[in-house]
């Protein structure tokens, strides 16, 4: 298609906690849009990531950034991340210590541009920290920073790795503002990691889910995570914390993003098929919920 | 100042000023190359780097001797083509001076590099910069107390130096009498005071470069924050 940028057909075996695992991944990720990578912990997305990045080679495939091949196991190509033109951003940052705040923009730029990192600066609200150390910055700062950097270097491909998973919810939430801007300001094709149900909702336009190695769903947020056959006006996502037997009923606690704690009623044969740690939905009838105006 | 006095501490200083220029331009290529390497022989290496901590300087000094001696395929090949032999000059003196400080210069880098977080040198490179700028620019500049603490050990151990200068240079006054030979040589023909005096010198040199290495270390954590 005309509006893929990169195709991906890559195999690389891992070694994991849980032994070792193949990662077979094959998609096209189209242009402009922001795409989560979604997925338990080591199923491969960070290393999907540095794949691209160049940072870890595959065992086999390939690699097409639009006309140009990145990697060809059987050409044996691989370009070097320098030549790349991506951004990754880093799941602790990266940012160089004995660099100031501007100086590590400065550092990404292809060419040296002040208006740019005047306008970086600005964009992320940095201007009054431009002269300070990444070490004297908090978590949120440090994550705006990377982010500018990452731009700063014009990359025809971001990469983010869980970006926000150093910071708490509230910080998460002002966050995701910025990354949805940092998107919107450049245009940029991104590949964002999370495994957070929330932030894939709230940024990506597109989602694809890995498990052991391999795709197990691509499309939409809202078709990848929800059961279009239920007639639910009301749908809630999450995860099951804990299940607890009440007589002859059981109460269910499922955790949602933003530290929301739902109970749920449910029957022997309803938690057949279930366990805590499951993802799951939790729906009602449009008849059913009680709206009201926050105060 | 007695002359002779002033020629032993010119000579020591000359002696630990070269090894210290010559180990910092060969330490940091190799404690790069070392730090992030894959071979399969890195601990023999390793070990090799290590080996002048934990060896006598009388046995280094002795193969330093044995391999320079025109008896042997290297030392004739210096005679023969350069009229050159090291042994019991200021030359050979040097190189044994630097192969016996190596460790004190490679070890501290080495450490400093293994211990600056892999994702630096990986997002310079996609940043697009080349190993040598990410080299000068993001990973030297943060090890720098590995840098200070490297030169510091490796000229203060220098002009300690004694064994192995006494075995491969002697005690030839402008040629290889450093000042720790200086020492022994008075005390053994009773000159305390002179003795006394280059031991002096020597405690308070080296009390000086400990003391710079511990506070520039301890105010670059504070750097570190600003």
């Amino acid at each position: 298609m005309e509006n893929d940028v990169i195709d991906i057909d890559i195999e690389k075996m891992m070694l994991t906690a849980n032994g070792p695992m193949n990662l077979a991944v094959r998609t096209t990720i189209p242009s402009g849009e922001l795409i989560a990578l979604f997925g338990e912990s080591g199923s491969g997305k960070t290393t999907l990531l540095r794949i691209l990045a160049g940072l870890v080679s595959p065992d086999k495939g390939s690699i097409k950034f639009r006309n140009t091949v990145w990697f060809d196991s059987g050409k044996q190509i691989n370009i070097a991340p320098q030549q790349r033109n991506v951004s990754l951003m880093f799941q602790d940052f990266a940012l160089f210590p004995n660099m100031t705040v501007e100086q590590n923009i400065q550092f990404a730029q292809p060419e040296r541009d002040n208006t740019s990192v005047n306008e970086l600066l600005d964009n992320f609200g940095l201007t009054e920290f431009r002269k300070r150390k990444p070490n004297g910055l908090s978590g949120g700062q440090k994550q705006r920073v990377a982010l500018a950097r990452a731009l700063a270097r014009k990359p025809q491909l971001l990469l983010l790795d869980e970006p926000l998973s150093a910071l708490d919810a509230e910080m998460r939430h002002a966050l995701q503002d910025e990354i949805a801007k940092a998107h919107s300001l450049s245009g940029v094709t991104t590949l964002m990691v999370s495994h957070d149900l929330n932030e894939v909702f709230r940024l990506a336009s597109q989602v694809i889910c890995i498990e052991n190695g391999v795709i197990t769903r691509n499309g939409k947020p809202e078709a990848v995570f929800s059961d279009n056959s239920i007639s639910g006006k009301v749908q809630i996502t999450g995860q099951i914390a804990r299940i607890e037997k009440q007589d002859t009923i059981y109460v269910v606690t499922v955790t949602s993003g933003n530290n929301q704690i739902i109970k749920v009623i449910a029957f022997e044969n309803d938690l057949e098929n279930l366990k805590i740690g499951d993802r799951v939905m939790v729906f009602s009838k449009a008849f059913n919920p009680i709206i009201s105006r926050l105060k | 100042m007695d002359p002779q006095f002033a020629q032993t501490l010119w000579l020591t200083l000359k002696l630990a000023v070269s090894t210290t220029v010559i180990l910092i331009l060969i330490g940091l290529p190799f404690a790069y190359w070392l730090a992030y390497t894959k071979v399969r022989i890195k601990p023999l290496i390793e070990a090799l780097v290590s080996m002048p901590m934990v060896l006598p300087p009388s046995v280094i000094g002795y193969y330093m001797l044995v391999i320079y001696s025109p008896r042997n395929w290297f030392g004739q090949w210096l005679d023969r083509f350069f009229d050159v032999r090291l042994a019991f000059s200021f030359e050979g003196v040097l190189i044994a001076s630097v192969i016996f400080s190596l460790p004190f210069m490679i070890q501290p880098l080495h450490n400093g590099l293994r211990a600056l977080p892999e994702s630096f040198r990986e997002a310079s490179y996609t940043l697009g910069k080349s190993k040598l700028i990410t080299f000068f620019r993001v990973l030297l500049p943060n090890i720098k107390p590995s840098v200070i603490t490297a030169v510091a050990l490796t000229f203060a151990h220098s002009i300690g130096e004694f064994g192995i200068v006494l075995m491969v240079g002697g005690n030839m006054p402008g040629e290889t009498r450093v000042a720790s030979i200086a020492i022994y040589d008075e005390v053994q023909a009773l000159n305390f005071e002179a003795a006394n005096q280059y031991a002096l010198i020597l405690f308070l040199i080296s009390l000086a470069l400990l003391t710079t290495i511990y506070s520039v270390n301890k105010k670059y954590d504070t750097w570190k924050m600003m």
